[in-house]
């Protein structure tokens, strides 16, 4: 099933017009609207119009995390406040978090994208779908709801976490969908497992998964543990949310939708575009976004790209599952956590050290975060009311503004090794 | 009347005890009383020993994190009633006590009181006839 056959089957000239007609009308507006992109096109000497066609954007300025950051909150949106109809956001990588606006039309779209990546699955009217991503400022609940609802699906909005009453809805709605972290979606395997739920009265045929990076190992255990076929979507909040890029029925990489999201893979050191099929940073530019348009925006995700008409007939680019990280965001339960939005944290604690150790594990499927810290020599009390005041306080700060519940260690002073050039900050048992 | 009290912050990991008494046989140091109080993953040893000074010091340069506090230590009868005799008088005079650990020998016991207010409970302790050692009861025995 194809639900937009004339653009997820377009031949490569005909996908070329199309980002480049979106790519000069979007250079045109930034230019118009946005200071900080004024500025960058006029550094590079390119004038509106100058871009006429997608091959030149390798000539474009990039736009990286850090921008949105120095932009925050709404430097960047190119559209007045009153077009602007939704706000989400996601981590930063300090204490404030990197946020994006839509317009009306970019609800739209981002509804269109998901319908596409749901068809891809086979799912339609005749499932129900159980969203278990958070609802929120996380892109994934809402993101994956819309476009839900324009395939005719019928929505279940539990959102994240609830184990028990996640269970209780699968067996008497009797779902078919489940869409939620790949990681949460192994951990509600073991729990129906664990609780022995009778298996026929599950009606799960499809999962579709995201927002953390996930292995085929993982695959084929959430496919055994709960009887399903199991979809990657991808997405980022920055370039839209969940729907950038879907698999379909052969599991040979994501469809990236290329007609709204233009992709490269650059060379993350010299920043130079690489050709098809070499591993590099895979960059986005959302073309036809009118509230927030970035120019070649960095993901930091590692992967590779292909071009190959797939077997079920898509001309798509697609996008091989990432390789990893160009830079050192971790996502732990879906949650992006930058090491430098901990430090400064524990910055604002006078009674930490900014000397701290990051200890990522996946447990039964979950993942967890332990935060080793320092006490500051002037906060030493040997009474433990004291010490577990400070680590309550850690901890609390710490769920405040990352979404997560991190288990705060308290170590020896000067245990934490000092090194003179980048810190080791993270270790991460994970095997993904 | 106030007797000092090193306190030692510990990892929960094997042998970190060991290497403490280790640092303070090596120095000889005496420990006359001592006490553990565990957290999850780390605790407290509390220690009343002879030259806390030189035991913070040799302590430090081994890096563990060492701290010196102000306690009191009373001397009370070995029979039932005794200690509530004593806490009774700090009750009486709202002092809080935050943490006491005791030990008994013959007919007596010793007792090492640590509250916030500790000079207070001092001085209440000594209007009240209550024994309490002083430094050179303890130190260097």
């Amino acid at each position: 099933m194809i639900w937009d056959r004339k653009i997820e089957c377009a031949s490569r000239d005909e996908m070329h017009k199309i980002q480049s007609t979106r790519l000069n009308a979007m250079v045109e507006r930034i230019y118009k609207h946005v200071p900080f992109y004024t500025k960058k096109l006029d550094e590079k000497g390119i004038k509106p119009g100058d871009i006429t066609d997608v091959s030149q954007l390798q000539y474009l300025p990039f736009t990286e995390k850090n921008d949105l950051r120095d932009n925050y909150p709404f430097g960047l949106f190119t559209v007045p406040q009153e077009e602007i109809v939704r706000i989400h956001a996601s981590s930063g990588t300090t204490g404030k978090p990197t946020v994006v606006g839509y317009t009306k039309h970019d609800i739209d779209i981002w509804t269109e994208v998901v319908a596409r990546s749901l068809t891809m699955a086979h799912i339609g009217k005749h499932d129900i779908l159980q969203i278990a991503y958070g609802y929120g400022l996380f892109t994934g609940g809402l993101g994956l709801h819309y476009g839900a609802e324009r395939v005719g699906a019928s929505v279940i909005p539990i959102s994240g976490g609830n184990t028990a009453k996640q269970i209780t809805l699968l067996e008497d709605f009797k779902s078919t969908v489940l869409a939620c972290t790949p990681s949460y979606a192994a951990y509600l395997g073991e729990a129906i497992k664990k609780n022995q739920i009778n298996p026929k009265h599950i009606a799960l045929k499809t999962g579709v998964f995201g927002a953390e990076p996930w292995t085929e190992e993982l695959r084929n255990e959430i496919q055994q543990l709960l009887s399903i076929e199991a979809f990657d979507i991808y997405g980022l909040s920055e370039v839209i949310g969940p729907g950038v890029s879907m698999e379909c029925k052969h599991h040979c990489g994501n469809h990236i939708f290329e007609d709204h999201f233009i992709p490269e893979i650059i060379d993350p050191e010299t920043l130079e575009v690489l050709p098809y099929g070499e591993i590099g940073e895979l960059v986005f530019t959302p073309v036809s976004k009118e509230a927030m348009p970035l120019l070649r925006y960095r993901t930091r995700d590692l992967t590779r790209l292909h071009a190959e008409t797939c077997a079920c007939g898509r001309t798509l680019v697609r996008m091989e599952k990432c390789l990893g990280r160009s830079d050192d965001m971790l996502i732990i339960r879906g949650v992006n956590v930058f090491p430098s939005q901990i430090e400064s944290i524990l910055l604002e604690i006078p009674e930490t050290s900014p000397h701290y150790l990051l200890i990522v594990s996946r447990e039964k499927n979950l993942d967890s975060l332990e935060i080793q810290v320092e006490i500051a020599e002037a906060y030493w009390s040997d009474e433990i009311k004291d010490l577990e005041n400070i680590r309550k306080k850690i901890s609390n700060a710490v769920s405040s503004i990352l979404g997560l519940t991190a288990s705060i260690k308290i170590v020896e002073p000067q245990s934490i090794a000092r090194s003179e050039g980048k810190a080791k900050r993270v270790i991460d048992n994970r095997k993904i | 009347m106030i007797i000092k009290q090193i306190s030692v912050f510990l990892e929960d990991k094997s042998g970190r005890l060991t290497q403490i008494t280790k640092i303070l046989a090596q120095h000889d140091i005496n420990i006359t009383a001592l006490s553990i109080a565990d957290a999850t993953d780390y605790g407290i040893i509390r220690m009343i020993v002879g030259r806390p000074e030189l035991a913070q010091k040799v302590l430090k340069e081994q890096g563990i994190a060492v701290q010196l506090t102000e306690v009191a230590c009373m001397v009370i009868p070995n029979k039932p009633g005794g200690l509530h005799a004593a806490l009774q008088i700090l009750t009486d005079h709202n002092i809080n006590i935050d943490y006491l650990y005791a030990f008994a020998d013959g007919n007596k016991a010793s007792v090492v009181i640590r509250s916030a207010s500790i000079t207070e409970a001092i001085s209440v302790l000594q209007k009240n006839k209550m024994k309490l050692l002083q430094t050179s009861d303890v130190y260097q025995i």
